[in-house]
């Protein structure tokens, strides 16, 4: 097995390669592949619905990217600064701390742009629809599809932005190695943090602002167990979302951490081992746990481990890529057990452990292998921010929009389901939907 | 609580930034980095300790 990571030294350049037409037509197909991993996380949020909620499920799986994307050309790359190079900066102990892009709104210079700025442009558009997806899985059967939209459009606006500009596009995480040292600046090829954990933290705060479901924690004994209604939409999204991760990072190897080709086919192996080592992991730790392996966990395990490799796919040995992702499989089905057991987090698609966690914990990865010294402590300071700034900054935004667009369906729509109540109609309508013995 | 909670953590962060500017070594950044998370999980500890429901609270 090679001892060597794919990328040797992490460059980051204080100007962008130039790409030749080959790689550019390469990242330019591999990005067109990465969808499949947003196609993965929307079967896997429907598969983890109730049967009378799938249909708005899957609207939303459709509506929020949407959202997200019109609102992200409309303002958001302008703040993301991909096509500018001006920006809003502190000067602080004598370096600049850029904080937010002002790059052209409408993206109206985007035809005079570099083929690298393109292309970043186009991988940010990928991301921007998955961080705002994420969230969607958390809150179903209860979150109201126009409220999921409004908060779509106020990460794609606002949240996503911030980050991709502080991470991407030379803002003051990614300058950390510049001006004080931190090994290349704080990494994050594939999106772990403006991703993953963004959209794992925002679960958070719209489990927190929206509540759980109807039943789910009765007021003696333990929580009721909802499960999902279709286990194989689920598996069969982890298997979609394997073919998306390998492009995915595969392309942002390319995009924000200047790998050569040479690099791709030890990301792409990587990212396979740390899902694998995942699903391994999660697999034994359930059946230890529970006498049966839990389907649904070991799904979670097996998208942990892919969220895991996000940060870290191109920066380890496939002997650390196990590692990782043995890891994130072992605490992600854990973790979903103390946030439902003991701290009452109400996570249908357990996108706070899978998504948040695995994605902290990608980025620490990345800084513990990562050839370069004081790497881990740039990646330390970027989960500092995502903690400090994004999370709190999201909660405070939900807490207001939630007054303007109630997230709550109210106790009748959960009663009946959010198909009928939303949608006027169901997604399976020859099935009888049983009663919810839990509404007596 | 849950407000309190979630008003520590930019704390938190200000201190891993504050870290940056003051310190020239990597050696003393490192360890208020850490100080810096350390304050931030604190933080969040309160906040998801005050968004579970009180014992025998009506829930929904």
């Amino acid at each position: 097995m090679n001892a060597m990571p794919p990328i040797a030294a992490a460059p980051v350049p204080a100007t962008l390669p130039v790409l030749t037409d080959a790689v550019f037509a390469l990242t330019l197909a591999l990005l067109l592949l990465a969808p499949l991993a947003i196609a993965g996380v929307a079967l896997i949020n429907t598969g983890l619905a109730r049967s009378r909620s799938a249909a708005q499920a899957m609207l939303g799986n459709l509506a929020l990217p949407a959202v997200a994307v019109i609102v992200f050309a409309l303002v958001g790359a302008s703040f993301a600064g991909t096509l500018g190079t001006s920006e809003a900066a502190f000067h602080v102990a004598g370096k600049t701390w850029g904080v937010l892009g002002l790059g052209p709104f409408f993206m109206h210079t985007l035809g005079s742009a570099t083929p690298q700025s393109q292309l970043a442009l186009l991988f940010e558009f990928m991301a921007v629809a998955m961080a705002a997806l994420i969230p969607w899985g958390s809150g179903a059967d209860r979150w109201r599809i126009a409220a999921g939209c409004a908060s779509a459009a106020v990460l794609a606006a606002i949240v996503f932005p911030l980050a991709a500009h502080w991470i991407w596009n030379g803002g003051w995480l990614a300058q950390l190695g510049a001006n004080f040292g931190l090994g290349a600046g704080f990494l994050d090829g594939g999106g772990a943090a403006t991703v993953h954990a963004l959209g794992g933290l925002t679960a958070l705060a719209l489990v927190w602002t929206a509540g759980p479901r109807r039943g789910k924690f009765p007021r003696e004994g333990l929580s009721t167990a909802i499960p999902g209604h279709n286990a194989v939409y689920v598996l069969f999204g982890c298997l979609l979302a394997l073919v998306g991760w390998l492009a995915w990072n595969a392309a942002g190897a390319v995009i924000w951490l200047h790998a050569p080709l040479a690099a791709l086919p030890g990301t792409a192996i990587n990212t396979l081992l740390s899902a694998a080592a995942a699903l391994v992991a999660t697999f034994s730790v359930t059946r230890i746990r529970f006498g049966k392996p839990d389907a649904s966990l070991c799904a979670n395990g097996w998208l942990a481990g892919l969220v895991t490799s996000t940060a870290c796919a191109a920066l380890a040995t496939p002997l650390e890529s196990i590692f990782a992702g043995a890891v994130a499989g072992i605490f992600t089905p854990l973790l979903v057990e103390v946030l439902e057991l003991a701290l009452s987090v109400d996570d249908p698609s357990g996108a706070i452990a899978v998504h948040g966690a695995s994605g902290l914990w990608g980025l620490i990865v990345a800084g513990i292998f990562a050839p370069r010294s004081g790497q881990l402590v740039a990646q330390l300071v970027g989960i500092a921010a995502l903690l400090g700034v994004v999370l709190p900054l999201v909660y405070l935004l939900y807490a207001v929009l939630n007054r303007v667009v109630a997230f709550r369906v109210d106790p009748d729509g959960e009663r009946i389901g959010m198909d009928f109540h939303e949608l006027g109609g169901g997604a399976y309508p020859e099935f009888v939907i049983h009663r919810d013995e839990s509404y007596r | 609580m849950k407000y309190a909670g979630l008003l520590v953590m930019p704390a938190g962060f200000f201190l891993t930034v504050a870290a940056l500017a003051l310190f020239p070594d990597t050696a003393r950044q490192a360890a208020f980095v850490v100080c810096g998370l350390a304050v931030e999980a604190m933080g969040l500890v309160v906040a998801v300790r005050g968004h579970m429901p009180a014992k025998g609270a009506s829930r929904p």
